[in-house]
């Protein structure tokens, strides 16, 4: 059963008693919030997600709460914790979503050290990864949407996890999140991709979500193996340029991406040395998202035949 | 009988730290209240190290193997930098020439005692005289290390009452380093007699470095003054802090001259009272085997009746932990009286009351620039 399987009304009932239970990748989350727009929101966006069973072992419970009761009802503000109280300020309940996404992030990079968490984008063509590590800006996350529009599996657009005993890429499809111009480009790009409301004024600006792919929430549980590194960056108006990137050089560059590589100690050093030896690596600078994701197809398709 | 949820939270995780070869029989709703449990009282590497050793991890599921794992990593990962800090330190301090005695968590990993195992450490805690102190700050600042930023009241406040120097933390690392010259504040009831030179002169070397630890007697002792002394309001006192007694006790009591040598530095240290409430709850709680001349001797030090009935009912509520999802008045209360206690102990009322007054006084008439210590303000007590 999906959450699209559930009423609006049960899911809202869900959100409010024993939390919804579901799956994300190969995380259980357990989510409470009596807050009725924000069961909205997820009805649509979440849709494809599995609802799991009451009984089962939560890696994240997360709570979106109304701070108090006197500020339920005059200008709404809501909490977000996890367990424990995270470091996130109240927010006006308009801007409640983003912070949703944000806190479940937040859990994840601070917790999830039994994996190696690239901070990168992925997504998976024939059972063959394709890792994208940049810093926020370098419309890394606009790539991706642009490629799980283009017959690639969207693995993430935040999370590059990898098993570090065996290097293989772990989907988390979580929403993509689009921000400012990204969201237009997105829309022009791929008519098809269902976006959720846009929201102004948060600290990164305007915020929009992808929803992911019903397939790639099917898929969620297939691994893949890394074949290509492409450290992406967009810059207005260059040409678009493909570089290839050195072994030596690459894995500087993804050992220094990943969030948690001094935590994982060796481990993340194998991890990171077998994915660079087994990948070819690339800097991509482009502008217009059409050629890059072009250019991306022509790379993959030549190394496929 | 239906037990209540905090009895069966308790219960839970109590039976997991002393029994851990019964995990893997845990059903999945036990697995997920226990993992919540585990994690507010920092015991999920605990509970990993222990199923490693069984070699039971395999027969958990797999989404409580993965919970455990993630933590295991951190503390691995804790154990390194704190390991590397102290390394550093030891080379910005090689010219000195200054005995250093590291305590705590430090301690525990370099010694390999049994409380590293699984353990998250915050801060690195390490000791040395104070006639060295200045020296050893002077020295540090020199060599990376960055002071806290504190206004003078407070820095001046630190420096004379309490038993470390403000933290001090490295420009590039983020370990912060508390730099003892005591076990206790000045100000503690038990501070006084806690003589920091009858510890150097017991304490003994790590692997033919310079750096020491505590002799076993003075280090459990040391543990049960950070447990008793050193609450949290919300936290109460440390679950974690009594399982390190407790596995000190157990790995210590096979030294034929350790049950005699703890007595004799609780004696020479008046710690009596403390030592009694250790073993008390340490025996109460995980069942720790205790020789009953020990017990006898300590019995000396216990509190009248009516204290002791309190202490019983507070200790538990306040060390326990309680159900996530059904917290309890009352444990909060006794956390929270606990701390009190503690608190009472650290600081006399008298001095905690000029030290309110004056920090609010402080706060209507803005802050000082330069606070001086003189020699004479460090005699007063």
């Amino acid at each position: 059963m999906n959450v699209s399987d559930l009423t609006l009304i049960e899911l809202r009932q869900r959100l409010a008693t024993t939390g919804l239970c579901f799956g994300c990748g190969l995380f259980r989350i357990r989510l409470h919030t009596p807050v009725a727009s924000i069961a909205t929101l997820l009805h649509d966006l979440y849709a494809h997600y599995p609802v799991y069973s009451e009984q089962g072992i939560d890696d994240y419970r997360i709570k979106l709460d109304w701070t108090s009761w006197s500020r339920r009802w005059i200008r709404p503000i809501v909490r977000f914790t996890a367990d424990s109280p995270a470091p996130f300020t109240d927010i006006p309940i308009a801007r409640a979503l983003p912070t949703l996404e944000w806190g479940t992030n937040w859990c994840i990079a601070t917790r999830a050290h039994h994996l190696l968490m690239l901070h990168a984008a992925v997504v998976e063509r024939h059972g063959r990864g394709l890792i994208l590590p940049a810093l926020p800006g370098y419309g890394k996350s606009t790539l991706c949407a642009a490629l799980t529009h283009s017959h690639w599996r969207l693995f993430s657009d935040e999370f590059g996890l990898v098993n570090p005993e065996d290097s293989m890429l772990i989907p988390i499809p979580r929403l993509i999140s689009l921000k400012n111009q990204s969201i237009d480009v997105i829309r022009a790009f791929a008519p098809s991709a269902h976006l959720g409301p846009s929201f102004h004024g948060t600290h990164k600006g305007t915020v929009a979500h992808v929803r992911p792919p019903f397939n790639s929430i099917a898929r969620m549980n297939e691994p893949a193996k890394p074949y290509w590194i492409i450290f992406p960056r967009w810059q207005a108006n260059a040409p678009l340029t493909l570089e290839p990137i050195p072994k030596d050089r690459a894995f500087m560059l993804l050992a220094t991406n990943a969030f948690n590589y001094e935590v994982l100690g060796e481990l993340a050093f194998g991890a990171v040395s077998t994915i660079v030896k087994n990948c070819d690596s690339y800097s991509l600078v482009y502008s217009d998202l059409q050629q890059a994701v072009r250019t991306i197809d022509e790379l993959v398709c030549s190394a496929h035949d | 009988m239906i037990k209540s949820p905090a009895h069966h939270a308790r219960t839970l995780l109590i039976n997991a730290v002393r029994f851990p070869e019964t995990l893997p029989q845990l059903t999945i709703t036990d697995w997920n209240l226990l993992l919540r449990i585990a994690r507010s009282k920092r015991l999920l590497g605990r509970l990993y190290a222990d199923l490693e050793q069984l070699k039971l991890l395999e027969t958990i599921p797999p989404a409580a193997a993965a919970q455990l794992q993630a933590a295991h990593n951190l503390v691995q990962h804790r154990h390194t930098v704190l390991t590397w800090e102290l390394n550093r330190i030891l080379w910005a301090l090689n010219e000195l020439n200054v005995p250093i005695i590291a305590l705590k968590g430090t301690a525990y990993i370099i010694a390999k005692l049994p409380p590293a195992a699984g353990r998250f450490f915050a801060d690195l805690d390490i000791l040395v005289p104070i006639a060295r102190i200045a020296e050893v700050e002077q020295k540090l600042t020199e060599k990376g290390w960055l002071k806290t930023q504190l206004n003078p009241y407070d820095d001046r406040y630190y420096r004379l009452w309490m038993h470390e120097i403000p933290p001090l933390r490295h420009r590039e690392r983020e370990s912060e380093i508390d730099i003892h010259h005591a076990l206790l504040p000045r100000t503690s009831y038990y501070g006084t007699k806690l003589d920091t030179l009858a510890l150097f002169n017991e304490s003994y070397a790590i692997n033919e470095s310079r750096v020491y630890v505590l002799s076993p007697h003075d280090m459990v002792l040391h543990a049960l003054v950070h447990l008793l002394l050193e609450g949290d309001p919300k936290e109460g006192l440390r679950l974690r802090d009594l399982i390190d007694i407790a596995d000190l006790i157990c790995c210590f009591e096979s030294n034929s001259d350790f049950w005699e040598n703890l007595i004799r530095r609780a004696q020479q240290f008046q710690l009596g009272r403390l030592l009694y409430y250790g073993l008390r709850y340490s025996q109460h709680l995980f069942a720790i085997k205790i020789p009953p001349s020990v017990l006898k001797f300590v019995a000396q030090s216990a509190p009248n009746t009516v204290i002791l009935w309190l202490m019983d009912w507070l200790m538990p509520l306040a060390l326990l932990p309680e159900h996530p999802d059904h917290p309890q008045r009352i444990a909060a209360l006794a956390r929270w009286l606990l701390y009190l206690r503690a608190h009472w102990l650290r600081m006399p009322p008298l001095l905690l009351i000029r030290h309110l007054s004056y920090k609010s006084w402080l706060r209507i008439r803005g802050i000082r620039q330069h606070i001086e210590i003189k020699p004479q303000d460090l005699k007063q007590l």
